[in-house]
């Protein structure tokens, strides 16, 4: 079963775009949250990481800091 | 024993294993990331042959060029210490150690830190060193921008567009940096420049509130902010090379054939003394290093 895959990022942030690329390279389907200009989804992030920084990776719930290829592939069992 | 180990994945790291693959070289690379500040950057308009490309973009071709030759990467692997007895080169890392006949250092460099009480508590929770990055989340909010040259001018300059009002902290008496960017910043209505000024402090409960400054003579004073982005300069990755010779930066000292005081230690990049820190620049010592050490390799067989 295919997992929920929610990238909270901003469109100015070079591993954002990185973290993306990286999951469309292993045909991960997600969900793109452009916190720049959302308010209410910036909250959502910083309540959900407990931190101010793009991106913010949320796998089912597992909530991963930055690009961190390891914990990614983890926690999708790739 | 390895032939080679390149230590970092930047232009410089990353063109030196292209190199070393081509060569037929038995090494592997051990890195932190893979794309290095390039990876970081915004829009880069000139690397030759391409008028236009994004840092990420040309960092993903960077290393899908170094993958194709099944280049071995040791990404996320951090180099803590290298030193060479018996003519064998032993690096080691946070997870293993590893043997080579030589090696590249092509760490590169990093944000250098302000050195105040609260910098790390607080980094990601409103204290940032990518404006780039993370400027868009601080919407309509006050700000500080440490530093006076070029990448706080370019961090303020992005964040004006973003936030409520910017707190320019410069240590010295003015700001240096390009004259256009200055004018710039100068003219902003929503900019408060404070010059011979630093930080002494980062406070807040959960994310930052504010920031503690400390004027040239002594006055210290508090200022409401809910960003801080350290923008004071960039110092390189050397720490782990304890007995190779440097600048008085910090920089590993090469010759023109990448040499450092070690025989059969190389470096290359932003690491080095070589003067101008450019993509273009990196990438060409990456080359030259890879084959000094080719060349190396071969009278030291």
């Amino acid at each position: 079963m295919s997992k929920t895959v929610k990238v909270y990022s901003t469109p100015t942030c070079p591993y954002c775009v990185r973290v993306k690329q990286f999951l469309k390279d292993n045909n991960v389907a997600y969900e793109d949250i452009d916190v720049a200009g959302d308010q209410a989804k910036a909250d959502e992030m910083v309540s959900k990481s407990g931190q101010i920084g793009v991106p913010v990776v949320d796998i089912d719930g597992e909530i991963i800091i930055g690009f961190d290829k390891e914990r990614i592939r983890k926690a999708l069992g790739l | 024993m390895y032939d080679l180990i390149v230590i970092g994945a930047g232009p410089a790291g990353i063109t030196a294993s292209v190199y070393a693959a081509r060569k037929n070289m038995n090494f592997i690379v051990i890195t932190g990331d893979i794309g290095g500040q390039a990876a970081w950057s915004g829009n880069i308009e000139n690397y030759t042959g391409y008028q236009f490309i994004t840092g990420p973009e040309l960092a993903a071709k960077f290393e899908e060029h170094m993958r194709q030759y099944g280049v071995v990467v040791k990404e996320n692997e951090f180099v803590t210490g290298i030193q060479k007895t018996g003519g064998i080169i032993f690096v080691a890392t946070n997870k293993s150690k590893y043997q080579a006949k030589s090696v590249i250092i092509a760490s590169g460099k990093k944000s250098k830190e302000l050195n105040a009480p609260g910098e790390h508590e607080f980094k990601n929770r409103g204290l940032t060193y990518c404006a780039t990055c993370d400027g868009p989340l601080f919407g309509n909010k006050n700000v500080a921008v440490v530093g006076g040259g070029n990448s706080a001018l370019d961090a303020t300059l992005q964040l004006i567009k973003i936030v409520k009002h910017v707190y320019l902290i410069n240590i010295n008496s003015s700001l240096a940096g390009d004259a256009v960017m200055r004018s710039k910043v100068e003219a902003s209505s929503i900019v408060t420049v404070l010059n011979n000024t630093q930080v002494s402090g980062v406070f807040g409960e959960k994310m930052v509130s504010g920031i503690k400054i400390k004027t040239k003579n002594g006055k210290e004073n508090l200022i409401a902010v809910e960003g801080v982005f350290v923008e004071i300069g960039l110092v390189p990755n050397a720490e782990f090379a304890g007995n190779i010779a440097k600048n008085e930066s910090g920089e590993i000292k090469v010759n023109y054939h990448n040499e450092v005081n070690i025989p059969g230690i190389f470096a290359a990049g932003d690491v080095t003394d070589v003067p101008e820190k450019q993509i273009v620049i990196a990438a060409g010592e990456g080359s030259k290093a890879a084959l000094s050490a080719f060349r190396y390799l071969m009278q030291h067989r």
